[in-house]
């Protein structure tokens, strides 16, 4: 008789404990799923020097063109490589200084080593003319077209002196949590 | 070897890394089952488009081949989209 009852009332049971199972399974999975990496990369772009800069945009080209999500952020000596202009209207004397000395855009920006006061970058641009190699500006402007993200870090920006009318159009601006909100779900993440 | 194709992207005389960029916006336009063809001479290539059939996930590398042409080594390169 107790045989009986329990085979009747067990597939019911069974049932239900399954299905709760499956509940927690599914909940688990969507938990996971949340923190699983996109296919995306994020760096960081600190250097504000033309070679540097460079294999940042060839990388994020590459990226983009294999189907990558790509972010950049732009911070620091980093940002020199994004402005357009420059003006002092607003500024301390110190950020007046500082914007004054600092380049403005990647035509300013001179390499890391045997830069010469500007000659070493006028004589690493005609050598990647030579060589059939895209111009940084061209290479920076293929990386916007491919969708990659570019964001200027606000707080150098404000210790700098650095206005979003002075950078380039199409930068967002952002903190260490967006660049971090991206990191943390990028399959790759350098620091240039 | 003859190898059917579709498309043709004629990415010589660049550098790295314009072949990928250049096949990638002509691969996004081909249909299932078409097979693209790119003609590099940038040695790099062949270890790019390898790196680049990996990550992209519909491209399947079909087959990669050296020809001489106008003189020039030429690094053929064949992505079929799944």
């Amino acid at each position: 008789m107790d045989g009986q009852a329990v085979v009747d009332r067990a597939p019911g049971a069974d049932l239900s404990a399954l299905e709760a199972q499956v509940q927690q399974l599914q909940a688990q999975v969507d938990a996971l799923r949340v923190q699983l990496p996109d296919n995306r990369l994020s760096m960081v772009v600190f250097s504000g020097d033309l070679d540097r800069v460079l294999a940042a945009f060839v990388i994020a080209s590459g990226a983009a063109a294999s189907g990558m999500e790509v972010s950049m952020f732009f911070t620091f000596w980093g940002l020199t490589a994004l402005r357009q202009k420059r003006t002092t209207r607003g500024k301390t004397l110190f950020q007046k200084l500082m914007g004054w000395m600092t380049p403005v855009g990647l035509r300013g920006l001179g390499v890391s080593k045997m830069n010469f006061g500007g000659v070493g970058a006028k004589m690493l641009r005609a050598m990647m003319r030579q060589q059939g190699v895209p111009q940084p500006e061209a290479m920076a402007q293929m990386a916007r077209e491919l969708g990659v993200r570019i964001v200027a870090c606000q707080m150098s920006m404000d210790v700098m002196g650095i206005r979003k009318e002075e950078l380039i159009d199409g930068v967002e601006v952002g903190g260490v949590a967006t660049f971090l909100g991206d990191a943390t779900r990028s399959k790759t993440t350098l620091f240039i | 070897m003859e190898i059917r194709y579709d498309v043709e992207v004629d990415a010589r005389g660049l550098q790295c890394p314009m072949p990928i960029v250049n096949a990638r916006k002509t691969f996004q336009t081909l249909q299932s089952g078409q097979t693209l063809r790119v003609l590099a001479t940038d040695p790099g290539s062949v270890n790019d488009f390898k790196g680049w059939a990996n990550m992209v996930a519909d491209a399947e590398l079909v087959a990669q081949e050296t020809a001489e042409m106008d003189g020039k080594t030429v690094y053929v390169h064949y992505v079929r989209k799944k």
